[in-house]
């Protein structure tokens, strides 16, 4: 069709976290501008898959931006060259007739790759579950405005929760820092009269999990936030050190 | 591990020493640029002789060194430990990586703009600091600092080892100042700005100020 794109493909291929991978490389012709990019990774595997060869695996779900599944690194930048855009909202219209993508899984050590593209995120989830939640019993719910809330508190936690944890922080920054993620986490619950009772432990423990995962430290260059496709704030990282200090300096748990 | 070195030792806390200890060595800066800029006042030294006896003796001076040695220690040996704890972070590097679409070169390179100063800081410390405090050790006798510059800086290689020291000093504290702030979770959309502008007025006014000693005394500006 007229507009379509042949592209070279530089993709990583690993059959699991204890065998070393490497770079394969793939031609695809006829690549429509109107694919996405998972799309396009479909085209690829039908092509593999015709040819006795096994496909490549990489992690995707709702293929409308809103899950946070898919992850892929791709030429040098999480979920490519568009900013506020996940991998599966990216399209091949973003590329150029005959260019070479390189496409690589998330780098880090908290994050070790599966297979291929995909990359174990359980240190996300485990760090939620060190203090990401609200156990006190809420109750039903409640009538409307019965807890006042200050707009801007209900705005800025409502932009920190847009966070889907894909990772993207992580794979953007130099030290695989899962600050941003961890700081949205905290802030959601932070700013709203919900979270304050587990407010200081909540900051402590979660912390301590994003450490003991192996993440790395904060130097404030702000890759995660320019290529979070959720464009979460460096706002939220001051107030987790914010939470995180004052907690540590003022609760009573030693 | 007490609760106290616990939160010292988390990855939020080495950034809250890194943060305070900068901002110490920050304030370090302004003192150490307005009494070596004394030099200006081309006096043959004069002034800049009063105020540097002033800060060779002084018994609180001198024991807000100490404060000042220590801060220098835990920034560095802070600062390495970060640089570490982040590389084991990613064992396995990308092959391709367009890191300046999303941040400056400076704000990732700060572990090297450290190590370029620690290495200025030696060469610097034992041409000036070192020898003088040995000296007042020895005989009680302070050097004639004054004297001992218009020496070492009628040396071109050592004249470009301070000014390339600036630079290093420049591109570190533009990300060092406003980073400091973050750390400290003093990110407010009042202040911000202010921040900023300070930040990046001190990062390029101190290091020029420094820079212009040795180049003023080598040029023969002052005498």
């Amino acid at each position: 069709m007229e507009g379509n794109m042949s592209l070279s493909l530089k993709v990583w291929r690993q059959s699991n976290k204890d065998t070393a991978g490497g770079f394969e490389n793939y031609k695809l012709d006829h690549v429509s501008p109107d694919m996405s990019f998972l799309e396009m990774f479909d085209v690829l595997n039908e092509q593999l898959i015709e040819e006795g060869k096994e496909p490549v695996s990489f992690d995707h779900d709702c293929r409308e931006g809103i899950c946070g599944a898919c992850s892929m690194y791709i030429n040098g930048r999480p979920h490519g060259p568009l900013r506020g855009v996940t991998t599966c909202q990216l399209h091949m219209r973003s590329f150029n007739d005959g260019d070479t993508i390189v496409v690589e899984p998330w780098r880090a050590a908290a994050f070790p790759v599966i297979k291929d593209l995909v990359v174990d995120r359980d240190a996300f989830d485990r760090v939620i579950s060190a203090g990401g939640f609200v156990s006190v019993n809420t109750g039903n719910a409640q009538d409307a405005n019965s807890l006042p809330i200050p707009k801007v508190a209900a705005d800025d936690a409502f932009a920190a929760a847009a966070c889907i944890g894909c990772g993207a922080c992580v794979a953007a920054c130099k030290n695989a820092s899962a600050m941003l993620f961890v700081s949205a986490k905290i802030s959601q619950l932070a700013l709203l009269p919900q979270g304050q009772a587990e407010r200081s432990i909540r900051a402590e423990k979660m912390v301590a999990q994003m450490d003991a995962e192996g993440f790395g430290a904060c130097t404030n260059t702000g890759a995660c936030s320019a290529e979070c496709p959720k464009e979460i704030s460096l706002e939220n990282i001051a107030r987790m050190n914010r939470e995180y200090i004052g907690a540590k300096f003022s609760s009573s748990a030693v | 591990m007490s609760w106290f070195s616990q939160t010292l030792t988390s990855s939020i806390g080495k950034k809250l020493l890194m943060a305070l200890t900068g901002l110490f060595l920050i304030s370090f800066l302004v003192i150490h640029a307005t009494i070596n800029a004394m030099i200006f006042y081309n006096d043959g030294g004069e002034t800049f002789t009063h105020w540097g006896h002033f800060m060779g003796t002084n018994p609180i001076v001198r024991t807000l060194e100490i404060g000042l040695i220590i801060g220098f220690l835990i920034h560095i040996i802070d600062g390495l430990l970060l640089w570490k704890n982040n590389r084991d972070a990613r064992p396995v590097r990308y092959a391709v990586n367009n890191a300046a679409a999303n941040s400056t070169w400076y704000s990732r390179s700060m572990g090297l703009l450290g190590t370029l100063l620690l290495i200025f800081l030696v060469i610097h410390t034992s041409h000036f600091w070192i020898p003088n405090r040995t000296n007042q050790f020895a005989t009680g006798e302070e050097l004639n600092l004054y004297q001992m510059m218009l020496d070492i800086f009628q040396n071109p290689v050592i004249v470009i080892i301070y000014i390339l020291g600036c630079v290093s000093l420049f591109w570190h504290l533009l990300h060092g100042f406003k980073s400091a702030f973050q750390s400290l979770g003093l990110n407010h959309v009042k202040y911000n700005g202010i921040i900023s502008f300070i930040g990046t007025a001190f990062s390029i006014v101190v290091p020029i100020l420094f820079a212009l000693m040795p180049l003023s005394i080598y040029l023969g500006w002052v005498k």
